[in-house]
């Protein structure tokens, strides 16, 4: 069983268990409880451990990192306030099915429950919001437990897993055995399909006239964007990426409608809604994409295929439910349709899909005072970065903008929060995925308000050498909850602007002199004509992060839009403007 | 709404009642009542939880439930194919003039009197829902001064078990050391 043994300390047992299980990248932060683990790893010669600047960075960085690399990131802290600040990046890559380990030091075995000090009951307070989680008060159970963890956060639907080690197992003597096997009778996710569903699947496929494929974030989780590909060129059939499948589809390619859902392209919401069979892959039905949900999609039958049981039918009822790894999924979809030939007959649909798409295409106002369009920043970023690029965004107006004008063509470049909806998600997340692909240029596109609220890790990035480079969507307020004044709240703006331009002080902060503090290169941009030079100056910089402050235009707001638990069907591309449709085109 | 009882498969490790009771919560759905105890495999602790909920809802939670790391399987068992039990204890109020009636009652409905003092008897029965809730009914006019009442336990009809056939286990990647670096 054993594959090394003898007498060592449950500290140097947790580190060769990382090491066994593979990690060669943890972001943390020491203290008391977990103490004696930053020991041995300071010897590990497979290790590296970034100390970042908050708890909330390391968890966000291992979230960036998993999500650019697919392979499970790993984050460490001490007990107690080191812990609970982990509990947002958990409850984040929770919504977001991202593999995570985090490792956090529990007060010793004999004070566990007496109120010690730096205790939390970190385990109870993150069942909730973790895929498991263990706490381990006996060091001979350290390797199994980390072995459990890494496969139980990287298999199946992927999950944050957290492992609470009390400092009194970390410090007795114990043996290192890496196990062999797991012993986990209640857990055995399904990856392959039922044959029977898949036949039945294709048949609906067959029979169907307006046909879409609901393409969702699993489908970056499983690798299965190159069997996507074939699916979509066999059958034809219009494909919409939702916000946590961004770049899973080229957007190059004319099948693609765009993004449904809320801030959703009018030719991807009508895709959805006016469809006769929605076939969703490793999608999940959110509410920010069906809106009313008694009014989603009203003509369509639904072919559910989740490796998570409980997504299917949880929102939606699914007519073909297909439990299985998105991957197998496709490639028997493929397999089948291939053999029985793919005879759809969505002529009609597709027309009729072209036309919206070019009648209704994203687009925006120039601001008329000469002002900078947030989304004039994120063409031209698209165009200059390239498609090879990562971008990561906070939450709010600037990642609708970032999702929409963009474009991706390959997995794993966008990566954002989008279950939870993290503000502060964007610095560190890039932080951790330009650790994950050091070669690949990193963007952040992040909000003025977003950014204050975790761009601490600047300093990191600086002192640890991780070149990322951040956007800063400067519209001094906060945006998306103002744009919701504006049209919900009668232009009462309560609490959203954050009066950072000052008469008598600049800015508050000046952003382009807080990333010099920080050891950075600072630009900034204020109208249109400075925004390429500005940024072929940020992308000739490789050995600094660098911190543009674009300052646009604070009235911009993100169009199409289906307000809040409304119908799709109600979706406005510009304010008061409702697309009109000839649905005898269908 | 109509009530289902859920067997529940459990590893036998703390924090599982934890979990599954904050599931419960968590997604909206109330407990009827809750049984928890071990089973034939050391390993393997079995909880009978009854709720009242629809059929569609009942299903999700029953996915959820699944997709919890300790839970082993989980059986719906219905009542004609099953046998239900609870254990009642209840204090009655009995003195010299009573005693006789409610022991009378006791004996009808095959309970049991497990404590007597001069003012008062105390009952046990075993049962289905029903049959306590009639016991109850019965002794109520004599004064109930205490009552207890576990949570339903419940168990398949016929000689198949839910707990046979333990799970293969899972083969673990080799370390990352003894892969040439």
């Amino acid at each position: 069983m054993s594959e090394q043994s003898g007498q060592v300390s449950g500290a140097q047992s947790l580190v060769t268990s990382l090491e066994a299980a593979g990690v060669t990248d943890i972001f943390g932060i020491p203290g008391g409880a977990i103490l004696p683990a930053y020991d041995p790893l300071m010897d590990s010669q497979r290790i590296r451990h970034i100390l970042v600047r908050h708890e909330q960075g390391a968890g966000h960085a291992a979230q960036g990192y998993a999500a650019a690399t697919g392979r499970t990131g790993v984050c460490m802290a001490t007990s107690g306030p080191g812990a609970t600040n982990l509990v947002t990046p958990l409850a984040d890559a929770h919504m977001d099915s991202v593999p995570l380990v985090a490792i956090t030091g529990q007060v010793s075995a004999a004070m566990i429950g007496t109120d010690a000090f730096q205790e939390a009951d970190i385990r109870g307070i993150t069942m909730p919001v973790t895929k498991h989680n263990f706490l381990v008060t006996d060091p001979a159970d350290i390797p199994g437990r980390i072995a459990e963890a890494f496969h139980i956060a990287s298999t199946g639907r992927p999950g944050p897993v957290l492992v609470d080690i009390a400092k009194s197992a970390l410090q007795s003597q114990t043996t290192f055995a890496w196990p062999t096997e797991l012993h986990l009778p209640g857990y055995r996710p399904v990856n392959t399909p039922h044959a029977k569903q898949i036949k039945e699947a294709v048949r609906l496929i067959k029979d169907a006239r307006r046909p879409v494929l609901y393409v969702g974030g699993g489908v970056i989780r499983a690798r299965a964007s190159a069997e996507l590909a074939k699916l979509a060129a066999l059958t034809g059939i219009p494909v919409v990426t939702t916000l946590m499948a961004r770049g899973a589809f080229p957007d190059s390619n004319p099948q693609h409608l765009g993004m449904p859902g809320m801030h959703g392209t009018v030719a991807a919401v009508a895709g959805l809604q006016k469809s006769d069979l929605i076939i969703s892959l490793g999608a999940r039905f959110d509410d920010r994409v069906t809106g009313n949900l008694d009014s989603f999609a009203p003509q369509a039958l639904v072919i559910h295929a989740d490796i998570d049981p409980a997504e299917i039918g949880k929102n939606r009822h699914a007519d073909v439910p297909i439990v299985g790894d998105c991957k197998e999924v496709i490639a028997q979809l493929v397999a089948l349709l291939t053999a029985e030939g793919a005879d759809g007959d969505y002529e009609a649909w597709i027309a009729f899909l072209a036309g919206v798409k070019k009648q209704y295409a994203l687009g925006y106002d120039a601001p008329t005072d000469g002002s900078l369009a947030p989304q004039y920043v994120m063409e031209r970023l698209s165009d200059i970065a390239g498609p090879d690029s990562i971008y990561v965004a906070g939450v709010g107006q600037h990642q609708m903008w970032a999702a929409q004008f963009i474009g991706y063509e390959k997995p794993n470049t966008w990566i954002n929060s989008g279950g939870l909806g993290t503000m502060g998600y964007a610095v560190p997340a890039a932080m951790g995925a330009k650790v994950g692909m050091p070669d690949t240029t990193v963007w952040a596109v992040d909000g003025d308000g977003c950014f204050q609220m975790t761009n601490q890790e600047l300093a990191t990035c600086a002192i640890n050498d991780i070149p990322i480079k951040v956007a800063i969507i400067n519209n001094e307020s906060l945006g998306m909850v103002r744009q919701w004044q504006t049209l919900f709240y009668n232009e009462r703006y309560s609490n959203t602007d954050l009066h950072s331009r000052r008469e008598t002080h600049g800015r508050i902060p000046d952003f382009v002199k807080l990333a010099d503090a920080y050891g950075c290169v600072g630009l900034s941009c204020e109208s249109p004509d400075q925004v390429d030079a500005t940024i072929e100056k940020a992308m000739a910089i490789d050995d600094q992060p660098v911190v543009v402050d674009f300052r646009v235009h604070r009235d911009a707001m993100v169009w199409p839009m289906v307000a809040a638990g409304t119908s799709n069907d109600e979706i406005k591309y510009a304010r008061d403007l409702a697309p009109q449709f000839d649905e005898d085109d269908i | 709404m109509t009530r289902h009882t859920l067997s529940v498969l459990v590893e036998n490790k703390p924090g599982v009642l934890a979990r599954i009771a904050g599931l419960f919560s968590r997604r909206g759905f109330n407990i009827d009542s809750l049984a928890v105890g071990p089973t034939e495999h050391a390993e393997v602790s079995r909880m009978t939880i009854v709720v009242n909920v629809e059929e569609s809802p009942l299903e999700q939670v029953t996915k959820q439930l699944n997709k919890l790391v300790e839970v082993i399987k989980i059986v719906e068992l219905d009542g004609p194919g099953s046998v239900n039990r609870e254990l009642l204890l209840v204090k009655v109020r009995a003195d010299a003039s009573t005693r006789g009636a409610v022991l009378d009652a006791v004996q009808l409905f095959r309970a049991k009197v497990v404590d007597v003092s001069p003012e008062a008897v105390t009952v046990q029965a075993v049962g289905n829902s029903d049959k306590l809730a009639d016991l109850l009914r019965v002794l109520e006019p004599f004064g109930i001064r205490e009552l207890v009442q576990s949570g339903m336990v419940a168990i398949g009809r016929g000689s198949r078990s839910i707990s046979e056939r333990p799970q293969r286990p899972v083969a673990v990647p080799a370390p990352v050391s003894a892969i040439a670096h």
